[in-house]
């Protein structure tokens, strides 16, 4: 059961960091900062919590208020370039975080016992849920309550006019603007929003692995971040969730048995998905059929048209 | 309404727009004319701010619009269509026009609820435009599923959704059959009674002598002629830089290409 449970955690976690690349995938950029977004979360979060003793709600926020602070940073500068040059800044500014936290040491005796990122033997004392008596049961629950939050903010969007904005930006940047939409505010706040789910999403991460360093957040994880939504369409939020479940629960831990094997068809069942369902695994005609099957496909209320 | 004061736009020393001074009155459907490669659409991008003139000066209304981006530039007044329809494809009808809309002057709705939030009213307006533009029953289908008449009404009715003083069509009817040219014909003149300025780039001579008060003609980014279009069909110089030859009559010369 604790094997399940471990994987639940990895699925929250990783649909959280999915979405913060999903919200800029909406607006058309293509971010490989959210696992910097993501390292920062987790330091901070595990920083306030094992050298503060903050409680862990706290200490969450923490993390992704900063989280989406950098991501506004960024977002300025980000603005000015696109496509391969934006995705090559962006993992610029993920190899600066981790080697930053590569060298970050701040060792400090809390109750007679030196904790603290160690640099490069990273941060190994972020025992919260140990310390606090929760046991693996009640971090799934944790985790899944900002998982549901956070979709559920992002069904929300889809359904405003914000969201819709965002969509408008990522069709087409000139007919947005002669719509009276300011791109670069647009752009910016998606790349805070998707810091602040990123920030969350390490947070999560540091407390559930008791451990980080800075081979954690590697361009690997970068990568996933935005296959994740990618691979799932950008069509619905659920997208994003289903292509976590299919690549971490399917190809990871289902094909186990394969051993090194695993790798190989792993590649493979996403060139091959990807054949199928170029739009993602949730495009837009599966969310209409859905919809319409729920009955909400032609609702008479005008706005609601999902 | 809306004043170019020698406005020039030079790309790498082509000169787009060479020197044009215009003066479009409040309440007028005024045509740009010219052949291709004249200047018309550069003129509408540097109107609605897509990329800063290399000299001059666009005013509307009084106020001088340089520097503003197309974003502030709908806020003041300008929307526009464009010559490729420019939809957003994967959203609704509805939706593009929901992302246009503006309040009314005086009924500006607060940040979280323009944003967040909807209203009765939001709605009613949206409706209404719909059923101007002939789309009334297709709010809720997505843009890019729309038939090719209807995407250009529809973007006709999200530049109308911004509640713009002055609206430029950028060559509306390329594409169009004769009826669908005539049924266009009926909504700039709709745009026109509810006290639009309308700045009409066309190619299709029918639409542009039918519905327009005043002409302007482009050749090489200069104004070559302006009147109104009885005047233009009689123009000699006109009719040499549009159809290589004096001796064709504009009117008959339609979907020139």
């Amino acid at each position: 059961m604790a094997y399940y449970f471990g994987l639940l955690q990895t699925i929250g976690i990783h649909t959280l960091l999915g979405l913060s690349a999903y919200i800029l995938l909406l607006t058309g950029q293509l971010s490989l900062a959210q696992v910097g977004f993501f390292a920062i979360g987790a330091y901070v979060s595990g920083i306030l919590t094992v050298i503060f003793e903050y409680h862990i709600v706290p200490g969450l926020f923490a993390g992704a208020l900063v989280g989406g602070f950098f991501a506004f940073l960024v977002g300025f500068p980000a603005l000015r370039i696109k496509g391969l040059m934006l995705v090559v800044a962006t993992i610029a500014f993920s190899e600066i975080v981790r080697l930053f936290f590569f060298n970050l040491n701040w060792r400090v005796m809390v109750n007679g016992v030196e904790v603290g990122p160690d640099s490069t033997q990273g941060f190994r004392e972020i025992r919260f849920y140990a310390a606090n008596g929760w046991d693996t049961f009640d971090v799934v629950l944790f985790i899944w309550l900002f998982v549901i939050l956070i979709m559920a903010m992002l069904w929300w969007l889809d359904r405003v006019r914000a969201g819709a904005t965002l969509r408008a930006v990522g069709e087409d940047e000139l007919a947005a603007q002669s719509s009276g939409v300011n791109i670069v505010a647009v752009k910016v706040a998606a790349m805070t929003f998707g810091g602040v789910i990123a920030g969350l999403a390490g947070g999560l991460y540091a407390h559930s692995a008791t451990y980080v360093d800075h081979l954690t957040f590697s361009v690997l994880l970068a990568t996933f971040a935005v296959a994740y939504p990618i691979l799932g369409g950008l069509s619905s939020v659920f997208g994003t969730l289903i292509a976590v479940i299919f690549i971490q629960g399917i190809l990871i831990e289902g094909m186990r048995f394969l051993g090194d094997w695993r790798n190989i068809f792993f590649g493979l069942l996403i060139i091959v998905a990807m054949n199928f369902r170029p739009a993602g695994l949730l495009d837009g005609n599966v969310v209409a059929r859905i919809l319409r099957i729920v009955g909400r496909g032609k609702g008479s209320d005008g706005e609601r048209h999902a | 309404m809306l004043e170019l004061d020698d406005l020039c736009k030079y790309f790498d020393g082509i000169r787009a727009v060479d020197g044009l001074s215009l003066k479009i009155e409040r309440g007028e459907v005024f045509g740009l004319i010219g052949p291709n490669g004249s200047g018309k659409s550069t003129t509408v991008n540097l109107i609605c701010g897509v990329f800063p003139a290399t000299r001059g000066t666009v005013t509307l209304a009084g106020r001088n619009l340089g520097g503003l981006p197309p974003h502030r530039r709908l806020n003041a007044g300008i929307s526009r269509t464009f010559q490729n329809i420019r939809l957003f494809g994967e959203l609704t009808v509805w939706q593009n026009l929901w992302i246009a809309r503006r309040d009314a002057p005086g009924e500006e709705t607060g940040f979280m609820k323009n944003w967040f939030g909807s209203s009765a009213r939001i709605r009613e307006a949206i409706d209404e435009t719909l059923e101007f533009a002939g789309l009334a029953g297709r709010a809720n289908d997505l843009a890019q599923n729309l038939a090719f008449g209807e995407q250009r009404r529809l973007e006709l009715a999200r530049a109308v959704s911004a509640r713009p003083q002055l609206i430029l069509l950028d060559e509306p009817a390329a594409g169009m059959n004769r009826e669908e040219v005539e049924d266009l014909k009926q909504r700039i003149l709709t745009l026109k009674n509810s006290g639009i300025t309308v700045l009409l780039v066309e190619h299709v001579m029918e639409l542009v002598m039918g519905v327009t008060d005043r002409i302007a003609v482009l050749n090489f980014g200069k104004r070559i002629a302006l009147g109104t279009p009885g005047e233009i069909q009689g123009n000699d110089a006109v009719r040499e830089a549009y159809l290589g030859s004096p001796d064709v009559d504009i009117a008959e010369g339609s979907h020139h290409a």
